[in-house]
């Protein structure tokens, strides 16, 4: 077995690792990177709870080798807090019990922040169809969507503060 | 000390709160860790070869080049798990399930295991056994294995379904009272109807998993994904002959169970490899393990014949009900028999229950097991009769439903139940005004489920900062965690924030039965009730040694022991900072064997919209009714009742085991067993009812399992009001619903 070196970017930090070829950016991230956030709950594409962005996308991360990681940024459930404060998706499906067991949250928060990253205003379809790739089977859903929804409106007015700040600094 | 579990209506300061869990942040920042996320010094990967073929003798397993593969520590058969089983027949069927014995039973079947340096060289090595079957003719389906001519699965399976004679028929039980065949005669109406419901699998998102450690020395540990740590350490310990006090097992964070984690699958696998390796061995299923090798619900064959007068009253019931337990005999088909017809109160009813064994994987408890199969029959045609009838079907429900002191179907007399309550809600809400549109339908149906009570124990140790540790054996399966810190804090009267609740390990507190039945926060919150209750006894008597009072004069209240008749109190946290020196620590302990878990009943309403053209069916709103006892969270209750809809609603629609010609699982993956996504689902309205459980200080009932039972008749009778056919068979898949559109099509053109 040879290994390939990788140099990689995870929630912001530098990092190296040596992987199988055949090893998933799944298998990277939990057994070489004591990352645990992402679960493997298929490990063939239809689950979602391994979700991850790479560049910026969604990905299952069981389905990119760790090798293809090379060079790109990784973000993961663990780099969503900022500090101390939860990111508004996290706060929120704690405040709307959006979770029972809790191990499809992590893909879930990825997704749901997919969305709001570049949609603020979702309606409920949207929402349902933006996490339509990750399986629940406590939940049933209905308290997910609505902690996505009420994360949404944190998100926009926390953007409508940094454009409030940045015309002041402006001015 | 005996404590009082009767009901006392007592007010609630914190109990019905909606607090955040105290799990919560760990879940929502990836910390929590369930059965795949620990790891050991030194720990090899597990991996199971499984059965291709649906029936074969193994004539041989040859081993040797999987042994002599570099990083392979451990190859095992069932030659190293012996038989250590005593007679014990039902542990003996689980021995035989964790690995094929002479021959396997189905499809997945476990028949040899390795433990090697990494996952790849597992794999490898599992390539290089080499087994010798003998395939066998098979038989997967329930009806055609109750067949004389069929092949058998289990030779030593008998019963009275063929006295002295080899079957597949493992058990034949009858419940019910009166004369059925002379209710008939008095019935102006009967109905008889069959159905069909296929094998559903739990689908939790978190396949098994479990870290397993065994030394030479007799002592073992297991990290492990299970509804039932010290069930597990039990069967673990009896099926390897270890000491039950030996085998420490810690239950992780679980990832979803609904039954199917009450059931050792892999880990006395890899505990076997653990011991022969002499390595900590991880073994975590793939998906497509857990698929043919773990978990499913049974399959059945139910006829049932119904009986009423012209007024409305059911005057004879009765129902025959066939149940899948897979390869091995288990008392599905008792299960059913007793909650077909545990809602109404009917003079002469019976039901019969079949166990049968086929080639598919051992069945497990799925959620209420057995109610919801027999529900949807029983519902389907009670429906029918109200239609037949020209009845309202809430209102024919109501004229028969079950009621305080029915004697019901099932043996028991009731207590205060909630069926009634629930039927009248249906009744006002504004859910059965709602319009419909084109191609809509509506249906309702009710469920039932017993709830179950069991052993429980529970720690309460108080810090000396006057904080407390609560320590529980059920498995938090969905928030348990915060009802019971609820419970501790409401009891002793401080803050819910200072209780921090823990799900101990096996070497840390007295034997709890698993979290089933319904029971986690009935049984642990009784525990948790009076280990309370016991804290505030040595509470007390800390502060009448403090006072110089007797104990009898010292009350608690508010967090606080006062002194009768005096100004004098004393605050937890002020106990607990001179507990060094008015007797040592403080810390309250029960055990109880919880009996009295109240039955639990739902009426669930559903609107569907089925598409002529395609058969796809899209439920477009949905109702859930049910009485919690007392609902201690809230929103983790509500939760419940909209999971287990969601689960029903998968099960009514989509779900299916499909076996092929060759009895091999042709889906063994989450895209082709597709359970419901967001997309799929409307939001699911709930209703709690609070009807107490007399048995339970704070009239507590079980809340997890009831939602699944309705779903499966609801939708049938909202998919029957929409497209105008009448759904025998489960699930309602689009090619099912479209034949049924097509034959009633060709049915009215030949009467035309």
């Amino acid at each position: 077995m040879k290994g390939i070196p990788v140099s990689t970017t995870v929630n912001g930090d530098d990092v190296e690792f040596v992987c199988d070829g055949r090893e998933t950016l799944l298998d990277v991230l939990r057994n070489h990177l004591g990352l645990i956030g992402a679960k493997e709950g298929c490990g063939t594409g239809d689950c979602g709870a391994c979700s991850v962005m790479l560049d910026g996308q969604l990905v299952c991360s069981c389905l990119v080798l760790g090798a293809e990681a090379e060079g790109r940024e990784i973000e993961t459930v663990e780099g969503m807090a900022d500090g101390e404060k939860l990111h508004p998706l996290q706060q929120r499906f704690l405040e709307h019990a959006a979770l029972q067991c809790g191990i499809c949250t992590p893909g879930f928060l990825i997704a749901a922040k997919a969305l709001l990253d570049h949609n603020s205003s979702p309606s409920e379809s949207e929402i349902r169809y933006a996490l339509a790739g990750n399986l629940c089977r406590c939940t049933g859903y209905d308290k997910i969507v609505r902690a996505v929804r009420a994360a949404a409106g944190d998100v926009r007015r926390q953007q409508k503060a940094r454009a409030r700040r940045k015309a002041a600094a402006q001015n | 000390m005996q404590h009082d579990s009767k009901f006392t209506n007592q007010k609630f300061k914190l109990v019905g709160t909606r607090v955040m869990r105290p799990d919560g942040v760990d879940k929502v920042t990836g910390r929590a860790r369930y059965g795949a996320d620990t790891f050991a010094p030194g720990q090899l990967v597990g991996a199971i070869l499984r059965s291709p073929h649906a029936h074969a003798k193994i004539r041989g397993i040859d081993t040797r080049r999987a042994e002599k593969l570099a990083g392979v520590k451990a190859v095992i058969t069932s030659a190293d798990l012996p038989d250590l089983t005593d007679g014990d027949a039902e542990l003996y069927n689980v021995l035989e399930n964790c690995m094929a014995r002479g021959k396997a039973l189905y499809d997945g079947h476990a028949v040899a295991a390795v433990a090697a340096s990494d996952a790849e060289t597992a794999r490898k090595a599992l390539k290089l056994i080499k087994v010798d079957y003998k395939v066998l003719p098979h038989v997967t389906d329930v009806d055609e294995a109750m067949k004389p001519a069929a092949p058998i699965v289990q030779p030593r399976v008998r019963s009275k379904y063929r006295p002295g004679k080899r079957t597949n028929v493992a058990g034949v039980t009858t419940y019910g009272h009166g004369d059925v065949d002379a209710g008939f005669a008095k019935a102006d109406v009967i109905i008889e109807k069959s159905y069909k419901t296929e094998q559903v699998h739990q689908g939790y998102i978190e396949p098994h998993a479990c870290l397993a450690s065994v030394g030479p020395d007799g002592q073992g540990e297991l990290w492990v994904t299970t509804q039932g740590q010290f069930a597990f350490r039990n069967r673990c310990a009896a099926l390897l002959g270890m000491e039950m006090s030996q085998l420490k097992v810690t239950s992780s964070e679980i990832g979803g169970g609904f039954g199917g984690k009450t059931h050792v699958w892999a880990e006395p696998v890899a505990l076997a490899l653990s011991r022969k390796a002499n390595r900590p061995v991880k073994l975590v299923m793939s998906r497509e393990d857990v698929f043919r090798a773990s978990g499913p619900a049974s399959s059945t064959s139910i006829d049932v014949k119904l009986g009423a007068t012209r007024g409305g009253r059911i005057v004879a019931a009765h129902a025959e009900l066939r149940y899948g337990g897979g390869a091995f005999p288990g008392i599905w088909g008792e299960i059913g028999a007793m909650a077909a017809w545990a809602c109404y109160d009917i003079e002469n009813v019976r039901s019969v229950g079949y166990e049968v064994v086929v080639n598919r994987p051992k069945v497990a408890a799925y959620r209420a097991p057995s109610a919801p199969m027999a529900g949807f029959a029983v519902e389907s045609t009670v429906t029918l009769m109200a239609e037949k009838l020209g009845i309202d079907p809430v209102e024919f429900r109501l004229k028969n439903a079950a009621r305080e002191g029915t004697r019901a179907s099932y043996g028991p007399t009731y207590g205060p139940i909630g069926i009634v309550p629930t039927l009248e809600a249906v009744k006002k809400h504004p859910h059965m005004r709602a319009r419909l549109g084109k191609n809509q339908g509506r249906g309702m149906a009710c469920g039932f489920w017993f709830n179950f009570g069991g052993q429980t124990c529970a720690d309460l140790a108080i810090g000396e900062d006057g904080t407390v540790a609560l320590s529980v054996g059920t498995v938090d399966v969905g928030g348990a965690r915060a009802s019971l810190s609820l419970i501790a804090a409401e009891e002793l009267g401080i803050p819910y924030e200072q209780v921090r609740c823990n799900i101990a390990d096996t070497a840390s507190l007295g034997y709890n039965d698993m979290t089933d039945g319904s029971r986690g926060t009935f049984s642990s919150g009784m525990a948790t009730i009076f280990a309370a209750r016991d804290a505030i006894e040595q509470l007390r008597q800390r502060a009448a040694k403090t006072w110089g009072i007797a104990v009898k004069n010292v009350a608690w209240k508010d967090g606080k022991a006062i002194a009768k008749g005096k100004r004098k109190s004393l605050t937890l946290k002020e106990l607990a900072e001179a507990s060094s020196n008015t007797g040592g620590p403080i810390s309250g302990h029960n055990q109880v064997v919880a009996d009295g878990a109240g039955v639990s009943f739902a009426s669930h309403i559903c609107d569907v919209e089925v598409d002529p053209e395609t058969g796809a069916t899209k439920v477009v709103r949905y109702t859930v009714v049910q009485d919690a006892g007392k609902a201690v969270h809230p929103d983790y209750v509500e939760g419940q009742f909209q999971g287990g809809a969601a689960q029903g609603i998968g099960w009514a629609l989509n779900e299916e085991y499909v076996y092929g010609e060759d009895g091999r699982l042709q889906n063994p993956g989450f895209l082709d067993y597709r359970i419901p996504v967001c997309s799929d689902l409307p939001f699911i309205d709930t209703q709690i009812l609070e009807i107490p459980n007399p048995n339970h200080p704070y009239g507590i009932r079980g809340v997890g399992e009831t939602s699944i039972v309705p779903p499966l008749a609801a939708i049938a009778n909202a998919v029957s009001d929409a497209a105008g056919v009448r759904m025998t068979h489960v699930p309602m898949s689009p090619p099912r619903i479209l034949a049924a559109i097509k034959s009633s099509r060709e049915e009215q053109e030949l009467t035309r």
